[in-house]
């Protein structure tokens, strides 16, 4: 399942996103490593959500670059805000980007099920995906990520929608894709939520990246006086 | 001198229509007998007429008579032919215009808008120019047949199933686009992922389609010549059958036509609810 040469470090060099003049990010450089989960967290309108689409491809960088620095195949997954669920079953929605991704038939069902089974959602293999509940919509959205075994699986909030039960049960499901050996790159404007599941923090404030940090070091003291406030709960300008 | 010779090949349809003439004057004696109703002002049918015609329809459709069945027939295989025809071009055209951004691409979307409205007789036209003798498709020497009358109806609706498959894939597009890239899918892609996810919306641009192509006159009274037992649909014997006075025909001929639309507008209906259920 997991291809032996590994396309990570993942490296953005000065990259910049404007949109109708506005600008969104201002040279934004940025090494990602594989390992523990990363965090990008900073207030609302930081860019913390463009800054992932930039990393993943969505959007092309207005300045800058990415580029993958390892010599392995570029594989890499992402999770939105609010899942975008194909209106078909459950085990459907799995197998469309395994079909996309060239397995054949009976190797696509066979992992989605397992894929499924491993999220703990088995029992909803044949119902329509658009029934589902926010925190079962979510947790599909992360197990049909999983399954393509991303090197690197971004997520943008994708806990913002949803209740505390639900909440808990999608951290548990990202611990456990982590835990896998796929590097989480995800936005959070939950702090409490960035100490549950950090290993190292970005944060963003106005386009810019004022930190990058073990998730320790960050949470003990962090180099930005922005973070700082950031973390005392302030509001930020 | 193919001019010439376009005439006599649809002679025997002149000869037909010439009998018909020929039987409804023999008839029109018994309506003008002394004692009955005057004529409904202007039209020449009289009040006692219309209650007669009403049942003679009643009658006609009851015991499926033949003749009308064999209308009814031709009107559907022509149609639904038409329909499957259309939507082969027409709804990946639509999708397509939905999931991609280029140069030209509004231009399409407003020529496909105004092609919607393309008169019906104005379709049969362009099909007539093309199939004719001396038409760049005349060899083919499809003119007044079934056929001809397919691929009117065809360039009539397919511009409506591509208009309407765009609005109707357009949300889900907008819903799906992100996603679907980040899954590595590309337009050509999309197209048939959208035309799946979005089936029960396009069954709907369907059934528009073909209550357009089964209502329409003009293009197959055009092409195909209203040949009885051979082009002749419902929409195009009620045009003949009403001109000539015989109202009992076209009257059972309208209330089916009518019967149909009205099914295909409920099975639509059924459908937008069941999709809405389905969570579609």
């Amino acid at each position: 399942m997991r291809a032996p040469e590994a396309a990570l470090p993942l490296l953005a060099e000065g990259l910049g996103y404007a949109a109708g003049g506005v600008a969104i990010l201002r040279g934004v450089t940025l090494a990602i490593e594989a390992g523990p989960p990363l965090l990008v967290i900073g207030p609302n309108g930081a860019g913390k959500s463009v800054l992932l689409r930039l990393l993943h491809g969505l959007l092309p960088p207005g300045a800058g670059r990415i580029h993958w620095a390892g010599p392995g195949p570029k594989r890499d997954a992402m999770v939105f805000q609010r899942p975008v669920m194909l209106r078909r079953t459950a085990l459907a929605n799995l197998e469309y980007p395994l079909a996309l991704a060239g397995l054949p038939r009976a190797a696509r069902r066979a992992r989605a099920e397992a894929a499924l089974a491993e999220s703990g959602l088995a029992a909803l293999a044949g119902r329509p995906a658009r029934r589902l509940s926010g925190g079962e919509q979510q947790r599909l959205a992360l197990a049909r990520a999983a399954a393509l075994a991303p090197e690197v699986l971004f997520l943008d909030e994708p806990c913002a929608s949803l209740d505390p039960a639900a909440t808990r049960a999608v951290e548990a499901a990202i611990a456990g894709i982590a835990a896998r050996g796929t590097k989480i790159v995800m936005t959070t404007h939950d702090l409490a939520q960035a100490r549950r599941l950090a290993g190292e923090v970005a944060f963003l404030h106005r386009g810019r990246l004022l930190d990058h940090a073990p998730a320790a070091a960050f949470f003990a003291g962090p180099a930005a006086p922005e973070a700082a406030a950031f973390l005392r709960g302030e509001l930020l300008a | 001198m193919k001019f010439r010779y376009r005439i006599v090949y649809i002679r025997p349809n002149g000869r037909q229509a010439a009998a018909n003439r020929g039987r409804n004057r023999r008839r029109r004696p018994v309506d003008q007998a002394p004692g009955r109703p005057a004529p409904w002002p202007g039209t020449g049918i009289r009040v006692n007429d219309l209650g007669a015609a009403f049942a003679t329809a009643l009658h006609l459709v009851a015991e499926g008579d033949p003749a009308v069945l064999r209308i009814v027939g031709l009107s559907l295989r022509v149609s639904l032919a038409a329909t499957l025809c259309a939507a082969l071009a027409g709804l990946p055209l639509g999708a397509l215009l939905a999931v991609t951004r280029f140069p030209g691409r509004q231009a399409i979307i407003v020529a496909l808008n105004a092609l919607m409205g393309l008169p019906p007789v104005v379709a049969g036209l362009l099909i007539y120019l093309a199939l004719s003798r001396s038409g760049p498709l005349g060899g083919l020497g499809l003119l007044f047949t079934p056929a001809a009358m397919v691929i009117a109806q065809t360039l009539l609706i397919a511009p409506i199933l591509a208009a309407l498959s765009r609005q109707a894939m357009e949300p889900l597009w907008e819903e799906y686009a992100e996603q679907l890239r980040s899954f590595g899918a590309g337009p050509w892609r999309a197209v048939p992922t959208l035309l799946r996810d979005g089936r029960f919306a396009l069954l709907t641009v369907l059934l528009a389609g073909f209550g357009r192509a089964s209502a329409e006159v003009g293009a197959v009274m055009v092409v195909g010549g209203n040949i009885e037992g051979f082009t002749r649909v419902m929409t195009t014997a009620i045009a003949l059958e009403t001109s000539k006075g015989d109202l009992p025909l076209a009257l059972a001929l309208g209330g089916i036509l009518m019967a149909i639309v009205l099914a295909v507008n409920v099975a639509a209906q059924v459908l937008r609810d069941a999709a809405a259920r389905a969570g579609g």
